[in-house]
């Protein structure tokens, strides 16, 4: 296992109380709405998973499922998925899956945020390939809607 | 064992299974072996010089994982600015 390309590791203060974050977390509606899946009428229960259509434009046509690990009131949230899973064609259950986790912390002005997604030393080359093209083919424009989000308010 | 050996081809450049197994009690049968495995897993080449036959580092793979991550890093940042947004407005 090589640590600087198993795991990812994201820290950002968000201006919201912790119990505000944490229902854009746990809340799987709320959580897709942002996330970009459709988990409308869904909920996270730990050891279950969540299945729901991506509503991100272009890969409509996928379900993207979680299999909720953890779930601790306003301090954490655990999944483990598949990620970048974009081949309908393609079985990923026999595949390893990538363990994301949320730890959400007291700070000032607000609520601390930590996102680590690892094992992802274990996901098949053929696969990482995938993530990069998923990466090129889409994500430039969402960013891009989210900076004249940001831009007209 | 195999970690010494890819250590040893990153510092030393290409090398023979000779200059491998040199200063070691390890076969040539065993290096040979493990280079096998590595070659496998992308982490390690063999070349041609002349007559011999030497084996290299071979750095590809890693740059993939490591460009991997990066557009994994990328679409994180990007999930987290769409939260940020969603808790903040």
């Amino acid at each position: 296992m090589n640590p600087s390309t198993d795991r990812i590791e994201r820290r950002i203060l968000l201006k919201a109380p912790r119990s505000r974050v944490w229902r854009a977390l746990s809340d799987a509606a709320e959580f897709g709405a942002w996330f970009g899946v459709d988990f409308k009428g869904k909920t996270f229960v730990a050891g279950k998973p969540v299945q729901g259509k991506i509503t991100y434009p272009g890969y409509e046509h996928l379900l993207m499922e979680v299999q909720i690990e953890r779930l601790e009131p306003e301090r954490l949230l655990a999944w483990r998925w598949h990620p970048a899973a974009i081949e309908p064609s393609v079985d990923y259950s026999h595949e390893p899956t990538t363990l994301v986790v949320f730890e959400l912390e007291e700070a000032e002005g607000g609520t601390l945020l930590t996102l680590v997604e690892s094992g992802l030393d274990n996901i098949p080359l053929e696969r990482r390939a995938t993530v990069l093209r998923l990466n090129t083919s889409g994500w430039d424009e969402q960013i891009r809607n989210i900076e004249k989000h940001v831009a007209a308010n | 064992m195999r970690l010494r050996l890819v250590t040893a081809l990153c510092l030393g450049g290409a090398m023979s299974i000779t200059q491998l197994t040199a200063g070691t009690d390890i076969t040539r049968q065993a290096i040979t072996k493990h280079l096998g495995v590595l070659a496998a897993a992308g982490l390690v080449r063999d070349v041609k010089v002349g007559r011999e036959r030497l084996w290299e580092f071979d750095p590809a793979q890693l740059d993939e994982a490591r460009r991997t991550l990066e557009a994994i890093a990328q679409q994180w940042d990007h999930a987290l600015a769409k939260l940020k947004l969603a808790v903040e407005e």
